[in-house]
C-alpha cells in the first residue's frame, strides 16, 4: 500500500480514552507565491476529518487552511482500552487516506 | 528502478480506488465542505455561514489555551476544552485571518469538549472559540500576539 500519512496514538486512562493523531499533508492555503516563478502556489488542503469509535463517528471536523501545515490534532471521548479508532481525512482535491488503530 | 516505482504506485492507487468503490472505505460523512462559511472574508460572515447565527454569549467555561505570544504564525497550538454540558461543535476563528474561519469540530456521541490542534495566524489577533451547547452558542476569546505571519508570504 501507498505509504501512510497518518499517525495515530490513543491511551486509554480512567475510561477516557486521548488521541493524538498527525497526518503529513502540505495544507497549502492557496495564497502563498512561488518565490521563484512569482506565481500564486494553489490551494490543497484537508477539508474534512473523520473519526470513529468502535464504527461510531466521535469526531466530524471540517477544516479550512488556516489549519497547520502538517496537522495535529487531539482530541478525548469516553472508551476503553483495546476499542478501535479510525481517523479518515479528505482534501479539496479530493484525496483520502484513512488508518485504523486499537486504543492501548 | 524508476518503471518499478512507477509500478508500485499506481497499483497503490488502484487498490485504493478499488476499495472506494467496492464500499470498504467507508464515505466520509460529512456534508459537501462548507465553502461560504470557510471563505467569508469577516467574523460575522464566517460564523453566520459556519453556526448559523452571529450573536454568541460570552462564557467563562471555555476555556482556550495558547501561547499568549506566538513566534511564529504558521504554527500556534490551541486546545480548546469547555466544562459546558453536552457540547455539540467547537469552532476555531482567528478575527484576522484573510479567511478568519479556521475549523468546526462536530463533536459525536461519547466525545468530550476537547479538541487540540496547531493552526496558521496571519497577523496579532483575536482567537474566538465558539461552543454548541443546548441549541445555543457560547464563545470566549483570547489574544494572540505573532511576531512572524503564518498567512501568504
Amino acid at each position: 500500500m501507498a505509504k501512510k500519512s497518518i499517525k495515530i496514538r490513543a491511551k486509554a486512562k480512567n475510561g477516557v480514552v486521548t488521541v493524538k493523531a498527525l497526518i503529513s499533508h502540505k495544507m497549502e492555503t492557496g495564497l502563498r507565491k512561488d518565490k521563484k516563478t512569482g506565481k500564486v502556489i494553489s490551494a490543497h488542503f484537508i477539508e474534512a476529518v473523520d473519526c470513529d469509535h468502535n464504527g461510531a463517528p466521535v469526531l466530524n471536523a471540517e477544516w479550512g487552511v488556516g489549519i497547520s501545515k502538517n496537522p495535529y490534532l487531539s482530541f478525548k471521548f469516553a472508551g476503553a482500552s483495546g476499542d478501535t479508532v479510525k481517523l479518515t481525512w479528505k482534501d479539496n482535491t479530493g484525496k483520502s487516506d484513512t488508518l485504523e488503530t486499537k486504543v492501548k | 528502478m524508476q518503471r518499478r516505482h512507477f509500478l508500485k504506485n499506481t497499483m497503490a492507487t488502484a487498490a485504493v480506488a478499488l476499495a472506494a468503490t467496492s464500499g470498504f472505505l467507508v464515505p466520509l460523512k460529512v456534508l459537501a465542505w462548507n465553502k461560504e462559511a470557510f471563505n467569508a472574508k469577516d467574523v460575522q460572515g464566517a460564523m453566520k455561514a459556519s453556526i448559523g447565527t452571529e450573536l454568541t454569549t460570552a462564557s467563562d467555561k471555555i476555556n482556550i489555551k495558547a501561547p499568549d505570544i506566538a513566534e511564529n504564525g504558521a504554527v500556534v497550538p490551541v486546545t480548546i476544552s469547555s466544562t459546558l454540558s453536552d457540547v455539540k461543535s467547537i469552532t476555531i476563528i482567528s478575527e484576522k485571518n484573510p479567511t478568519p474561519l479556521i475549523a468546526k469540530f462536530n463533536l459525536k456521541g461519547k466525545a468530550e469538549a476537547l479538541v487540540s490542534t496547531r493552526i496558521k495566524m496571519g497577523k496579532t489577533s483575536n482567537l474566538i472559540a465558539i461552543c454548541e451547547s443546548g441549541g445555543k452558542f457560547y464563545s470566549a476569546r483570547k489574544e494572540v500576539k505573532v511576531t512572524i505571519g503564518g498567512c501568504g508570504g
